[in-house]
């Protein structure tokens, strides 16, 4: 179970995060929703323990992330997943080294079932034929699928999605959700996912937050969301120009 | 006013030189303790030593020829041409080959470093490392402090002796010294205490170069700017630094 509390986190005296508080229970998916730049990745990096907030608290099944230091911090991450926004992949290493490095340096599994873990990750995402290439040679798409791939491959039992679909043609984001869904209903992580693609990542979720000037606005499940009377909600699902949430 | 800018500016670089301070004891504390990486520690001597002897090969022969020659025309006007083989080898040894040496190695392998590690931090490559929980200093820093530890004082003895052969080059087989005078007095006068001192300046360069260049990298700004600059900073403070350590390091050796 994840929970966060409280959190404060400003950047050069730009107040981002005012107090933002939630829990995602375990086993559940949670879709962050809000607009560019209001501080969802933001939020995703605090739980992972990337960045330390100026106020508030993360617990992880009762842990609270910034309290933990060396091997029981380390610990606790080998049980994340985070699938980067930009993927993330290492670009000296190929698609099958990339998808094999958290095995390798993190489990004693001989080469030979590594080698049979990783295929069986890239068959997941459709990428066994590309196991050789070097992340310069493929495409947005496929980065994103080795990225997933390799965020996978040790069965994470904490997932973070950094706006996975992002940049990618309808059919490929498409099928990236559909992959979530799968390995989801497969190994029942507790998640969360930042996400733009409201009308597919509703299908999956469970419960929906929504991040709006520094706070969560509301939570709920995605049917809560969709009927929501709330001006700001409405404004953000239906994608109007006219209403409270302003352009910047 | 102005006690405030110079209050900040002198508690800015104070909590700047205090973070690098930290950020080499933890990469020496994960140096000398297991596990270690030897696939990354190979990969790395691999690519700061060995793929750094041509240009350590080419500088070594040429600052012993202008020492050959130089030398030989200045020890001339006093009649001590016989004291050239000890010229350049002491000054190869405890000055020039040591400083030389780590300057071309922090042009060529030490930019690398930083750039390596900046794009890794802009790309957010560093941040999945740490998330699938593998220490960043044992997988990125260690290697490459080790490496440089070890390749610096290899890369140096070839340098010198490469200038050795240089300088003899010209002052033998050009200008007429002979090889039994050039080499003979060169064991006259050199000792042992010189060739481990020039070792000894060789190691803290090695360290030196790992430590900012990868400290640079490791905390560079954002986008290609953020690394640009990263790597211009790693190269003019790894080479002043050179200098100036090689100054207090020949005051205490010497």
């Amino acid at each position: 179970m994840i929970e966060i509390e409280d959190l404060h986190k400003s950047f050069d005296g730009l107040q981002v995060l005012k107090g933002v508080s939630f829990r995602v229970e375990r086993g559940e998916i949670l879709a962050l929703i809000g607009g560019s730049g209001h501080g969802k990745s933001v939020i995703l990096k605090h739980v992972a323990g990337l960045i330390r907030p100026d106020r508030g608290r993360i617990r992880i099944d009762g842990n609270e992330i910034f309290h933990l230091r060396g091997r029981d911090l380390e610990q606790l991450r080998g049980r994340f997943g985070f699938l980067f926004q930009s993927g993330a992949l290492f670009s000296s290493l190929t698609v099958f080294d990339n998808v094999a490095f958290p095995l390798r340096e993190k489990t004693k599994l001989s080469e030979q079932e590594i080698r049979e873990k990783v295929l069986t990750a890239l068959d997941h995402v459709g990428l066994k034929d590309a196991e050789d290439k070097y992340p310069a040679q493929i495409s947005g798409g496929m980065i994103k699928r080795t990225a997933l791939a390799r965020s996978l491959v040790r069965s994470p039992e904490i997932m973070f999605f950094d706006e996975p679909t992002t940049g990618l043609d309808p059919v490929i984001a498409h099928a990236i959700l559909n992959l979530i869904e799968s390995i989801h209903g497969r190994l029942r992580f507790t998640g969360i996912i930042v996400s733009h693609e409201l009308s597919r990542v509703f299908q999956i979720v469970q419960k929906v937050a929504m991040l709006h000037e520094g706070v969560i606005l509301t939570v709920g499940t995605p049917e809560e969301i969709l009927s929501s009377s709330d001006p700001v909600v409405r404004q953000f699902i239906t994608g109007s120009i006219e209403g409270p949430i302003k352009l910047h | 006013m102005l006690v405030r800018k110079l209050g900040a500016t002198t508690l800015f670089a104070l909590q700047r030189t205090g973070r690098m301070g930290v950020f080499l004891v933890k990469a020496l504390i994960y140096a000398i303790t297991p596990p270690l990486k030897i696939r990354q520690v190979l990969k790395e001597i691999r690519f700061v030593g060995f793929q750094s002897m041509l240009v350590i090969f080419l500088t070594g022969a040429f600052t012993g020829m202008v020492l050959g020659l130089q030398g030989y025309y200045t020890l001339n006007r006093f009649g001590s041409v016989a004291l050239l083989g000890p010229m350049v080898a002491l000054s190869l040894i405890r000055e020039l080959g040591p400083v030389l040496s780590a300057l071309m190695v922090t042009g060529r392998a030490g930019s690398a470093m930083t750039a390596e590690i900046g794009i890794m931090r802009i790309t957010e490559q560093i941040d999945a490392v740490v998330l699938m929980g593998v220490n960043p200093y044992r997988y990125l820093i260690v290697p490459k402090l080790l490496a440089a530890l070890i390749a610096l004082p290899l890369l140096t003895s070839i340098f010198d002796v490469v200038g050795i052969f240089g300088g003899f080059l010209i002052g033998g087989k050009l200008l007429g010294v002979s090889q039994g005078t050039y080499f003979g007095e060169m064991a006259n006068y050199v000792d042992t205490q010189d060739i481990l001192a020039g070792i000894y300046k060789s190691l803290s360069f090695g360290v030196l170069i790992a430590w900012i260049c990868s400290y640079k990298g490791y905390n560079a700004g954002f986008g290609a700017e953020g690394v640009s600059k990263a790597t211009t900073q790693a190269v003019v403070l790894s080479s002043v630094l050179i200098l100036f350590w090689d100054y207090i390091l020949t005051s205490a050796l010497f």
